[in-house]
């Protein structure tokens, strides 16, 4: 041993690793070898080459990186000694893969090699590539593999045999070649060599039809005797497995014979004798036969057997099924799967055992067992197989719940024939394990429950029941919330009682307390509290005597830390306070969505992605709105529908989704059409919230939110991009303070806009002055009339002085043809601890009409 | 294709052998994959059956004394066949090394990879003679 050496042996080394006490620790002694064979290699240190590489694949089994070591990999596959060529090539397969480009380099190395005179170099060239080989490699020395698959050596054989699988699947066309040869394969008696040939035969199946076709003529006599003699002969030490001689290759063939008889009369035909001898002939006591009677079996049900032979598979899958072995049993499930195409009705007389296995404590037999149960239900065993699932999702495990419930869904969709049973199932299983059925799930329950008008007040009182059991269930109460919103008048005067239910009695504000729950738990999620919120807005409606309760609750929202739960509290408030007369058409029941068209759309858009999936449904009023505004949504319809109920005074043409804010708060303007209409290049929709100050309705509506609002009022982002979203948010806000805009580049706003007018605000300040802004106003006309005699107005808070420069203009003309430029100097006093806020107050004259405009000014950037 | 990977995980779940079959995994990959599945093999019981299914691989795997055997295999792979495998695997290694403990593995990494190369190639059984599949290593003990 070279005395100077740094390193380690590598014995020391799996020492030094093995008695580290943490990751930490290993990491360690990792690190300090990896830099001790890094420092060999660039010595180009040959002694230990061999050495490094072997600890490197200790220390690549443990997971760390060793890309470094494959260069010398390729170094010891060049050297001449078998042992250097052997940690070579182990090195490489295991520190390589194909994708790396020293791949390329070791094509020459292989080449070599497959010609050398030395068999066990050739085998473990062949092995290497057999492992590793990309489809350049593979066109490029496919010639050496396929003479090496003339050789006698049967080590040599076998493994070209299997090389050339790799081939052929890296370069399909390489197939016709080999086809010959692998066939001839059969002939040999070396086991090795006849798994391998098997083995590629049933490769070449997949690749060429061609190939099926000449296998099927030319091997099938050989296969059957193959077959034969493994299963006939006498003990053979080498291969023998519980007495069974080479199950391996049994298998092998067995699955090569399922591949030539799939689809084939004359080949079923010929193998039938042979698959029946070995169904009845094979030991069943033992694992290995266990295993050849498996395949057996697969065979007999992929072929064109004989219905003998299938008594004979069917049989075998019965005594299977019955076993202990929670091994022999997994595989019986696994081969009823298979068998249910052949034979569904003798896999149906299993339904009890299978049912048995479906509760089984094992979750490998628990998940085959379902998958099968799936397969086997139809439209006259639905009924009890669902409610005996029903049942065991009572008793099930947590994680189990998910999988079992996802089927059982699946399976009362699309086996029920009443919608009675449907509701009733799903209201089980929502109650059961609500909590793992998806969204799309019961959104469908609820277009079914919309289109069911006399199932209506009996889906309502039965998920109130349900309610007060389940309440820890989301998606139970979803539903629930929802129903209780659209159709509690039911609940209460028990509209439509069917013979099956128990009377019972439900006021009004059992109904409200409900939804009270839902909302102020803490578990309930946004969705179901925002749902709730709705229903209670509905309800307010509907119940007139717990309107004022019903005030209340909202009310107490309006100070929500939720920003969707806040927004929604602030507008419903507005709604029951100020509209009443156009509250019970606004909180009209859902439109019925129709169930076709939503059952096409949702299995269209089953598998694409969620969102659009969640935009078609029905509630989408509770989904949709989760993003703030709802502005970035897709079109959802049922949003339309609902603002079209509130569209008599304000008509609106368009149906973007933004028109929901728009049209919510058009409510307050229901007298000033012109601004709902405004047809501001259909670009900002949201901008007409702006228009505020064009009535006085508005304007005395817009203050007071504010007020409401102060504490929680979101914080703007001062981007451009989204401006017009901070308008919105800022007419409610009194915009709060704002820390990380230290920049002095703000964002231009749009500080005022009417239909008439509109005036944008930029903003410069200089950095040493922090307190003054410059904001340079631009005012523009937007209506087809010049203004003359123009004169711009405004106040600011106390802690703020102002000093307004000369207009650049007192005349505006029509059609935003020009404009005025004023600069305004602002001098915040307490800047950084209060935000910005101006009054405005413009005076024009139209036609020699004297006319006032004025408005507030919230949305000013923050750090101003 | 037949086997995905081939994997010894003692019962502290510290691996002891990986061999992966035309699985392009990167290490991350493979130390998460690794990790899930010894997880949850460790987590059963006798009783249950030695199969499970993780992602889209079916894991078979069997218990010797304090270390796992975890073949991963495709889908459509004969169980019983793999577990037999499994078990001929630890008779050949059991032949060279006699009565074959984690140890062994560990100091003799390589030889226990050569054994298994010249049982499985590229996720293919190849050899099922426990004499034919040592032949090469004894040849090589010997020379050296």
């Amino acid at each position: 041993m070279n005395p100077f050496s740094s390193g380690t042996r590598l014995r020391d080394m799996i020492r030094a690793i093995r008695a580290c006490k943490t990751a930490a620790e290993e990491r360690a002694v990792v690190r300090k070898e990896c830099a001790a064979i890094r420092s060999a290699i660039s010595e180009n240190d040959q002694d230990y080459r061999h050495r490094n590489i072997a600890k490197l694949m200790f220390i690549h089994m443990l997971g760390y990186p060793t890309h470094f070591g494959q260069m010398e990999c390729l170094k010891l596959i060049a050297s001449a000694g078998f042992p250097e060529k052997r940690i070579g090539y182990l090195g490489l397969m295991l520190l390589l893969d194909e994708r790396q480009e020293v791949l390329m380099l070791v094509t020459n190395s292989l080449k070599q090699d497959l010609n050398h005179t030395n068999q066990y170099i050739v085998g473990l060239a062949l092995c290497a590539l057999g492992n590793i080989c990309s489809a350049e490699m593979a066109r490029d020395l496919a010639p050496e593999v396929e003479r090496l698959l003339l050789t006698r050596d049967p080590n040599i054989k076998k493994k070209a045999a299997l090389c050339s699988i790799r081939i052929i699947r890296k370069v399909p066309d390489l197939a016709e070649n080999v086809l010959s040869q692998a066939a001839s394969l059969l002939k040999e008696k070396h086991h090795g060599v006849l798994i391998a040939g098997v083995q590629l035969c049933t490769d070449l199946c997949k690749v060429s039809a061609d190939a099926t076709k000449y296998l099927r003529k030319n091997c099938t006599e050989g296969l059957v005797r193959i077959l034969k003699d493994v299963s006939n002969s006498p003990y053979a030490p080498e291969y023998d497995i519980a007495g069974i001689t080479d199950p391996f290759l049994h298998i092998r063939v067995l699955r090569l014979m399922r591949m030539l008889g799939q689809g084939d009369a004359d080949t079923s035909e010929s193998i039938n004798d042979i698959l029946a001898q070995v169904a009845s002939k094979t030991e069943s006591n033992k694992n290995a036969g266990n295993a050849i009677l498996y395949e057996c079996v697969e065979t007999i049900m992929g072929i064109e057997a004989t219905s003998g032979l299938r008594v004979l598979a069917i049989n075998i899958l019965g005594r299977f099924l019955s076993n202990r072995d929670n091994n022999i049993r997994y595989v019986a499930l696994n081969m009823l799967m298979k068998a249910i195409a052949v034979d569904s009705q003798a896999v149906q007389r299993h339904r009890t055992t299978i049912l048995e296995c479906v509760k089984d404590s094992d979750a490998s037999i628990r998940k085959r067992a379902l998958e099968l149960v799936f397969l086997l239900v139809n439209d006259t065993n639905a009924k009890p197989l669902t409610k005996e699932l029903v049942d065991y999702l009572e008793v099930s495990d947590q994680d189990f719940k998910g999988d079992l419930t996802a089927k059982i869904c699946s399976i009362v969709e699309k086996f029920s024939q009443e919608k009675k049973w449907y509701i009733d199932q799903m209201f089980k299983v929502l109650s059961l394990a609500g909590n793992y059925v998806k969204d799309d799930v019961w959104h469908a329950l609820i277009v079914a429950i919309g289109n069911a008008p006399d199932l209506q007040g009996y889906s309502v009182r039965s998920l109130y029941k349900a309610f007060q059991t389940s309440s820890e269930q989301v998606s139970l109460v979803r539903v629930a919330v929802w129903c209780i919103g659209e159709y509690g008048e039911m609940l209460v005067t028990n509209v439509g009682v069917l013979e099956v239910e128990e009377p019972m009695t439900v006021t009004e504000s059992d109904a409200v307390d409900v939804l009270e729950d839902c909302l102020t738990r803490h578990s309930s999620d946004i969705t179901t509290r925002s749902m709730s919120l709705i229903a209670l807005l509905k309800l307010s409606s509907r119940f007139p005597p717990t309107s004022e309760r019903i005030k209340e609750i909202i009310t107490a929202h309006k100070g929500s830390v939720v920003l969707e739960l806040q927004q929604r509290a602030i507008e419903f408030n507005s709604i029951i306070q100020k509209h009443q007369n156009i509250k019970s058409s606004l909180v009209e029941r859902m439109p019925v969505l129709d169930e076709s068209t939503y059952i096409a759309k949702r299995t269209s858009s089953s598998q694409a992605d969620i969102v659009a999936d969640k935009s078609t449904q029905p509630s989408s009023a509770g989904t949709s709105l989760k993003l703030p505004n709802g502005v970035s949504k897709p079109a959802a319809a049922p949003l339309v529908d609902l603002l079209d109920l509130s569209s008599d005074d304000t008509p609106v043409p368009t149906s973007t989704s933004n028109d929901f804010l728009h049209d919510l708060l058009g409510i307050d303007l229901t007298n000033s059409s012109s601004s709902g209409t405004a047809p501001t290049a259909g670009t900002d929709i949201l901008m007409d919230l702006l228009s505020i100050g064009t009535t006085p309705v508005q304007s005395n509506a817009a203050p007071e939110i504010v007020s409401s609002n102060k504490a929680f009022a979101p914080t703007s982002k001062p981007a451009p991009t989204t401006v017009q979203v901070v308008d919105l948010l800022d007419g409610l806000s009194s915009n709060g303070s704002h820390s990380e805009a230290q920049t002095p580049i703000y964002p231009s706003i749009t500080a005022f806009q009417s239909s008439t007018l509109k005036i944008t605000f930029s903003f410069t300040k200089q950095p040493e002055k922090p307190q003054v802004t410059q904001i340079q106003a631009t005012f523009m006309n937007l209506s087809s009339d010049a203004y003359a005699d123009f004169i711009f107005q405004a106040a600011v808070p106390k802690f703020v002085q102002l000093q307004l420069d000369p207009a650049s203009s007192n005349h505006l003309p029509a059609s935003g043809n020009g404009t005025i430029t004023q600069t305004l100097t602002v001098t915040n006093s307490q800047h950084g601890q209060k935000a910005l806020a101006m009054r405005i107050r413009i005076v024009y004259k139209v036609n020699n009409q004297e006319k006032l405009e004025q408005g507030q000014i919230n949305n000013f950037p923050s750090g101003l | 294709m037949g086997i995905r990977f081939v994997l010894l995980v003692n019962k502290q779940g510290q691996t002891r052998l990986a061999q992966y079959y035309a699985e392009h995994l990167t290490l991350d990959e493979r130390r998460a994959l690794e990790g899930e599945i010894v997880r949850k093999c460790l987590a059963r019981n006798d009783q249950q059956c030695s199969f499970v299914e993780h992602r889209n691989y079916k894991i078979v795997y069997r218990r010797y004394a304090s270390l796992f055997f975890l073949v991963g295999v495709d889908n459509d792979e004969n169980e019983l066949a793999i577990l037999e495998f499994i078990h001929l695997f630890v008779e050949t290694m059991d032949r060279h090394f006699g009565n074959v403990c984690e140890l062994d593995i560990m100091f003799h990494l390589e030889k226990a990879h050569f054994m298994l190369e010249e049982m499985v190639m590229n996720g293919c059984i190849v050899e099922t003679s426990k004499s034919n599949i040592l032949a090469p290593i004894q040849l090589m003990d010997k020379a050296s």
